[in-house]
């Protein structure tokens, strides 16, 4: 509170007897303490600001320099060897890599036509009472830390899966041609196909918020124009609605592809940990995160740590390119409603 | 005419039964899960968890030491990662609203504030673990604090904006110098909304394991020295829970009871904050 005293008016600091003594030096001598007091909170909030930049800078700089013994001796054979042998200490990223990329596009197909649902809902269908409850409920389905999808996962979803979905998808597909070689194999619970479908879930929520909030931004006189020539709701949405916040929702999109991408522990728990590209969904498989997350502590070897530092760089490339596009959609239709 | 109309009708009432659905299966999983959990945690939970140590397998025990680990590196994360980023987002609401580098710094935040947190452990295991040869509860705050500082510098920005220019030109007119307007002005009109960052940042940290897992590592054992290994209830739910012992897959469920309820706690005040001085 001295503070605070001291920085109203410099005449009322040096009548309070803050300071003492009331005359020209004494002032001076305030007023310079005060531009003082100034210039250093000015400096220490932009350098705080610089730290942000420094941060990503560190990250950057610290992944390239830890991976770069692995990527001096398997050069880019790295990116496309499937070959993940610790006692012989032969490293390549192609399975864990086609892993984050097939569980991260079951996730998208599946929690995204859901997501523009219930944020169709959200905005045109619920009443206006329901309407913040219901949007904070599908928001704490986020704040739900992710090892508590990934313990739910391994011990409710996943034998409930291997009980139900996956026979049933191994019988109805088993003889129809390509679609027979993507469930083939037996119902482990675990798999590509398991971890998928919780990423869906821990990304539905940032889908439906951001799509939500796009939609709202939506001017009504355009809504109420097309209802006036007699749309459907549904017609507003899809005429209307959708094509004004395109850009928006690819955005919102993005960024929840950017979290399936990057996340980890709920995916550790269910996919198996296998270093192998497999056809089959129902197949056990790996992601770059959960490869790092159970191999790190107990990789022995410059070699191999820096294998999994390689995968770290590789999966922070690929999550910061989809976020930046995410970031730029979303920056673009802010300037359009904004 | 007619039956075109009847087929536009139907589709619309599909299209929005099936977003109805979709709210309906949305919520459902809300609750499967924490039904789930409240299920399989509470048999498990009793005062022995909260006053004893994590067992070794076949043996009785609690969640004391993670706990406390926890709470030590959470609070430890903020406490480094708030100061910093609510002087980041000063500057950049305050300072220099439309200058290059706050328009930088806002799109790198904003990268940071989604990306991968396991990443954000290799990185402090490279700065941090490396150089100093061992795991360490500090390295496990600092991971967490990097995860803390995009969030508080995201709230501070958005609530500072918000404050309205006038209050800010009367502080001036008084001859308040710009450190004393921001810190004893601003601030204070934008509290409640700083105060809510905080807690959403204190809520997102609280279950992240990625970062925990090679900086703090786990202890088995009761330390509170922050140059040691460190036990936290999410890398021992981790542990636990992948363990093939029952004893230590129960306690698992009590641990993830314990933070999903604190977590939501969190965001439900966090909230309810923002809610109560929106309204005033």
């Amino acid at each position: 509170m001295q503070v605070h005293q001291e920085g109203s008016v410099v005449d009322v600091a040096l009548q309070s007897g803050v300071v003492e003594g009331y005359d020209v030096a004494a002032r001076a001598k305030a007023l310079s303490r005060l531009r003082g007091i100034d210039i250093v909170f000015r400096v220490l909030t932009r350098a705080s600001a610089l730290g942000v930049l420094i941060i990503l800078g560190g990250v950057i700089i610290s992944l390239i320099d830890g991976s770069l013994p692995a990527l001096r001796t398997f050069g880019l054979n790295f990116l496309i060897e499937e070959r993940w042998n610790p006692v012989t200490e032969k490293f390549g990223a192609i399975a864990p890599i086609y892993g984050t990329l097939v569980t991260s596009f079951i996730a998208m197909v599946i929690a995204v036509p859901i997501g523009l649902l219930i944020a169709v809902f959200l905005t045109e269908l619920c009443p206006m009472f329901l309407r913040r409850p219901i949007g904070i409920a599908i928001e704490l389905l986020a704040g739900i830390p992710s090892i508590i999808y990934g313990i739910w996962g391994l011990f409710v979803f996943a034998p409930f899966l291997q009980e139900t979905l996956q026979p049933f998808l191994i019988a109805t597909f088993g003889n129809v041609p390509v679609l027979s070689a993507l469930f083939a194999g037996p119902p482990y619970g675990i798999g590509m196909l398991t971890a998928g479908l919780i990423l869906a879930i821990m990304v539905l929520p940032f889908v439906t918020s951001i799509s939500r909030d796009v939609f709202d931004a939506v001017p009504p006189v355009l809504k109420e124009a097309a209802y006036g020539i007699g749309c459907t709701t549904w017609e507003v949405v899809r005429y209307v609605v959708l094509p004004y916040t395109r850009v928006g929702v690819i955005g919102g999109v993005m960024l929840g592809l950017g979290r399936a991408l990057g996340e980890t522990m709920a995916v550790t728990f269910v996919i198996g940990n296998a270093h192998k590209v497999s056809s089959s969904l129902l197949a056990p498989g790996t992601t770059i995160s959960a490869t790092i997350a159970n191999e790190f502590t107990e990789a022995v070897g410059d070699l191999y740590t820096s294998s999994l530092i390689a995968l770290g760089l590789i999966l922070f490339v690929i999550t910061f390119i989809v976020l930046a596009i995410a970031r730029y959609m979303l920056l673009r239709i802010e300037r359009r409603i904004g | 005419m007619n039956h075109l109309y009847a087929r536009r009708r139907r589709r619309n009432g599909i299209m929005m039964g099936l977003s109805l659905g979709a709210t309906l299966l949305g919520l459902g999983w809300l609750v499967v899960i924490l039904a789930v959990l409240l299920w399989e945690g509470f048999s498990g939970l009793s005062l022995a968890v909260f006053t004893e140590m994590t067992p070794p397998p076949g043996a009785s025990g609690g969640l004391l030491n993670p706990i406390v680990g926890s709470l030590i590196l959470t609070i430890l994360a903020v406490v480094i990662g708030t100061p910093i980023g609510m002087l980041a987002g000063t500057y950049m609401a305050e300072y220099g609203r439309h200058d290059r580098l706050t328009s930088v710094v806002r799109f790198i935040n904003d990268i940071l504030l989604s990306a991968p947190s396991i990443v954000v452990g290799l990185f402090i295991y490279e700065v941090m673990v490396a150089p100093m040869g061992h795991f360490s509860g500090l390295a496990g705050a600092v991971a967490l604090a990097v995860i803390v500082i995009p969030v508080v510098v995201r709230t501070t920005e958005d609530m500072l904006i918000l404050v309205p220019n006038q209050l800010r030109e009367a502080a001036a007119a008084l001859g308040t110098p710009r450190a004393f307007v921001i810190t004893t002005v601003c601030y204070r009109a934008a509290k409640a909304g700083m105060i809510t960052g905080v807690l959403l940042a204190t809520a997102r940290i609280s279950g992240e394991t990625a970062p925990l897992l090679f900086t703090a590592l786990n202890n088995q054992f009761w330390s509170t020295n922050l140059n040691a290994p460190m036990a936290s209830l999410p890398t021992v739910i981790f542990q636990f829970a992948l363990s093939p012992y029952k004893d230590w897959q129960m306690l698992a469920w009590t641990g993830a009871l314990i933070i999903t309820f604190t977590v939501l706690a969190l965001s439900i005040v966090a909230r309810a904050l923002t809610a109560s001085s929106k309204q005033s």
